[in-house]
C-alpha cells in the first residue's frame, strides 16, 4: 500500500486501492454506512418527513412512537423525527464549519510556531498548554455566561478546544521538515518564507492532519449536543439533538422517548465517524496508529 | 531527580499563570461586563456603574490584571454577588463531591479498562481481541452526557435497581457509594476504553521484550509472566493517560452532576450561571484548571520516579 501510494506517478490508482481497502474492512463499512445514514438524513430532512421541525401541535403532545409518528412528539406536540433529522444539520454544519476553521487557523500556526524564531514557538506552545489545561465545559461555561447561548458561542468553544492540538502536529513536522535538504535547496535558490512554507511544507504535513481533524469531528458533534443539552447552544426552537436530549431528560420517567430519540442519533453519528475515521487512519496511514 | 521536580513544578505554575491570563484576557475582551451580566438586562445604567465600581471594574485595564492576578495566587477569587461569601469557600465546599465522583470515573476504568486490555493482548488477533477493539473505540466515541441519560433511564428508571437523585445520606457511607454507581459509570465508561487499548498496546510490546523472553525460558507459569512481570511494566503508561482523562472526566462530571441532580463543581456552576453569578464561574474555572494542572504534575512526577529516561529527556 505505501509503494502505491508513494509512487507520485500513479496517484489515482493509489488512492483507488486505499479506497477498496477501506471497503474491506467491516467496521469501515459499518462506519460509512452510518456516516451516510446522518448526511442523507439532514439533507433530505425536508422530503422524509412532512412535519415542521418547530412545529407546534397542542392536541398531539406526548404521543408515544407509532407509524404516524416514528419516534413519537414531545411536550410542545413537534413530530420527533423530523426534529431529529434537522438535528443532524445543525450537527453537521458546526462539525465542518468549526472543524474547518480550527485547521485553518491551526495550520497557519502551527506554521508560524514551526518555522519561526525560537522565542515565538515557545511562547505559543506555552500559550497552547495554558488554553489546553482548562477542561473543555469549564471553558465553555465560563464563555457562555459571558456571550450567551449560541452557535457561535458553541462554535468558538470547539475552535479553542481543536486549535491547539492541530497547531502542535504541524509545528512538529514543520520542524522536522525545516532542515530537510530540499527545504535547504530551496532556501538557498532564494526562495521566500512563505513560497517554502506554501510549496514546500505544507503539502508534506498537511495528510495526517486531515485524518486526525476527521476523527475529531465526533467530539465536535458531542460538544454541540452537550452545550444544546446544558441549554447553552442553540436557541429555541431550532431543533438539536442535544435540545431534544434535555426535553427528554425533563420528562424521563413519564415519556422516556424523548430521551431515546434524542441519544440515538448522537450514538449513531459519533460511533459512525469514529469507525470510519479508525479505518481511514490506519489504511491511508499506518504511523498515526494509537493516536 | 530535583532538578527534574524543580523544572517541571515551574513549568506548571507559569502555565497556570498563562491560564490565568487568558481568562482574564476572556473576561475583559468578550463583550458583556461582568456587571451587567450580575444584573441582568434590565437593570439601570446607574446600577451597572455602582456595582462596576465595587467589583474595581472601572479601574484601568492593567490595575483590573494585576488585582485579578494576584488575589487569585492568594486563594481569593472574589465574593458571591449576592451573598458576599468568599468564591473559594463556595467552589472547595462542592469540590469533594466532585473528586469522588472522578474517583468513582478512575475506579470503573482501570477495573475494567486493565483486565480487557490484558485480555486482548493475550489473546492477540482472536474474535475476544477484536471484541474489545471495538467495544473500545465505541466507548470512547459515545459522548458522556448520553451514557448518562441511558443510564438513568434503564437502571433507575426503568429497572429501578439504582437511585435516580442525589448524592446519598450524608454520613451513610454505604449510601453514597449506592448514589455514586451510575454517575461514575457515565464519568469513566469513556476510558475504560481509552486504558484497555493503552494497555493492549503496550503489553504487546512488553511482551516481546528479552526479559519476558527469558522469563519463558526459565519455564515460569504463563499467568505469573503475564501478569506479575509483563503487566506491572505495560501499566505505566496508563497512569500519564489517566492524569489527561482527570481533566476530560471533570467536564464529564458537570454533565453527570446535572443528569444525576448531584451537588458538586459542575452543578455549582450551571447554577452559577443561571443567577448570572460570575464571580463564581470564572472561580471555579480556575480552581478546576489549578486542580487538572496539579494532577498531571503528579502523574508526571510519578512516571518520572518510576522511569529514569523521562527524567533525562526533559
Amino acid at each position: 500500500m505505501s509503494e502505491a501510494a508513494s509512487d507520485p506517478r500513479t496517484p489515482n490508482d493509489g488512492l483507488r486501492s486505499q479506497v477498496r481497502k477501506v471497503l474491506r474492512e467491516p467496521l469501515g463499512v459499518f462506519g460509512l454506512a452510518l456516516v451516510a445514514l446522518v448526511v442523507l438524513g439532514a439533507v433530505f430532512a425536508g422530503v422524509l418527513s412532512q412535519y415542521d421541525p418547530a412545529g407546534l401541535n397542542p392536541r398531539d403532545r406526548f404521543l408515544p412512537p407509532s407509524t404516524d409518528h416514528l419516534l413519537g412528539t414531545d411536550q410542545l406536540g413537534r413530530d420527533l423525527f423530523s426534529r431529529v433529522l434537522h438535528g443532524g444539520r445543525i450537527a453537521l454544519y458546526v462539525a465542518l464549519v468549526s472543524t474547518g476553521i480550527s485547521l485553518a487557523i491551526g495550520i497557519v500556526l502551527g506554521l508560524i510556531a514551526g518555522y519561526g524564531p525560537r522565542w515565538l514557538d515557545n511562547l505559543m506552545i506555552l500559550l497552547f498548554d495554558a488554553i489546553k489545561s482548562f477542561p473543555t465545559v469549564m471553558l465553555a461555561l465560563a464563555l457562555v455566561t459571558l456571550t450567551g447561548p449560541s452557535l457561535t458561542a458553541v462554535m468558538v468553544v470547539v475552535i479553542l478546544v481543536n486549535v491547539p492540538g492541530y497547531a502542535r502536529i504541524i509545528r512538529t513536522q514543520t520542524i522536522a521538515l525545516k532542515s530537510s535538504e530540499f527545504v535547504t535547496a530551496a532556501q538557498s535558490m532564494g526562495a521566500s518564507t512563505t513560497r517554502i512554507l506554501r510549496l514546500h511544507i505544507l503539502p508534506n504535513v498537511i495528510g495526517p492532519l486531515v485524518i486526525l481533524a476527521s476523527m475529531d469531528i465526533p467530539v465536535v458533534i458531542a460538544i454541540e449536543a452537550g452545550m444544546s443539552f446544558l441549554g447553552l447552544g442553540v436557541r429555541p426552537p431550532t431543533p438539536s439533538w442535544g435540545s431534544i436530549l434535555n426535553d427528554g431528560f425533563a420528562n424521563i420517567r413519564e415519556t422516556p422517548w424523548i430521551a431515546v430519540a434524542g441519544g440515538l442519533p448522537i450514538i449513531i453519528t459519533t460511533l459512525g465517524f469514529t469507525f470510519l475515521g479508525e479505518t481511514l487512519r490506519d489504511v491511508f496511514d499506518p504511523r498515526l496508529k494509537g493516536r | 531527580m530535583l532538578a527534574y521536580v524543580v523544572k517541571r513544578l515551574g513549568l506548571s505554575v507559569v502555565i497556570v499563570s498563562v491560564a490565568m491570563a487568558l481568562l482574564f484576557c476572556m473576561i475583559y475582551l468578550v463583550p458583556g461586563d461582568p456587571a451587567s451580566v450580575a444584573l441582568g438586562p434590565r437593570a439601570s445604567e446607574a446600577m451597572k456603574e455602582a456595582l462596576r465600581v465595587r467589583m474595581g471594574l472601572d479601574q484601568p485595564v492593567w490595575v483590573q490584571f494585576w488585582n485579578f492576578y494576584s488575589s487569585a495566587w492568594r486563594g481569593d477569587f472574589g465574593v458571591e454577588v449576592l451573598s458576599e461569601r468568599p468564591v473559594i469557600d463556595v467552589v472547595l465546599e462542592q469540590l469533594p463531591y466532585t473528586l469522588a465522583l472522578i474517583a468513582g470515573g478512575i475506579t470503573w476504568s482501570v477495573g475494567l479498562g486493565i483486565p480487557l486490555g490484558c485480555w486482548a493482548a493475550v489473546k492477540r488477533g482472536s474474535l475476544a481481541d477484536r471484541l474489545v477493539g471495538v467495544l473500545s473505540v465505541a466507548v470512547i466515541a459515545i459522548p458522556s452526557f448520553v451514557v448518562a441519560i441511558y443510564a438513568l433511564l434503564i437502571f433507575s428508571v426503568s429497572l429501578r435497581w439504582l437511585p435516580a437523585i442525589g448524592a446519598g445520606e450524608p454520613g451513610d457511607l454505604g449510601d453514597q457509594l449506592v448514589h455514586l454507581i451510575l454517575p461514575s459509570l457515565a464519568v469513566g465508561l469513556g476510558w475504560v476504553g481509552y486504558i484497555a487499548r493503552m494497555v493492549r498496546a503496550s503489553m504487546l510490546e512488553v511482551l516481546e521484550t528479552s526479559h519476558i523472553r527469558t522469563a519463558r525460558a526459565f519455564g515460569l507459569p504463563e499467568p505469573m509472566i503475564t501478569y506479575r512481570y509483563a503487566l506491572t511494566i505495560a501499566i505505566l503508561p496508563t497512569v500519564t493517560l489517566l492524569g489527561v482523562g482527570v481533566g476530560q472526566m471533570l467536564s464529564s462530571a458537570v454533565f453527570a452532576e446535572i443528569v444525576f441532580a448531584r451537588p458538586g463543581i459542575g452543578r455549582l456552576v450551571y447554577d452559577a450561571i443561571l443567577t448570572r453569578n460570575f464571580p463564581v464561574v470564572s472561580g471555579a474555572v480556575l480552581v478546576t484548571t489549578i486542580f487538572f494542572v496539579l494532577v498531571n504534575l503528579i502523574a508526571d512526577l510519578v512516571i518520572g520516579a518510576l522511569d529514569p529516561r523521562v527524567r533525562s529527556s526533559f
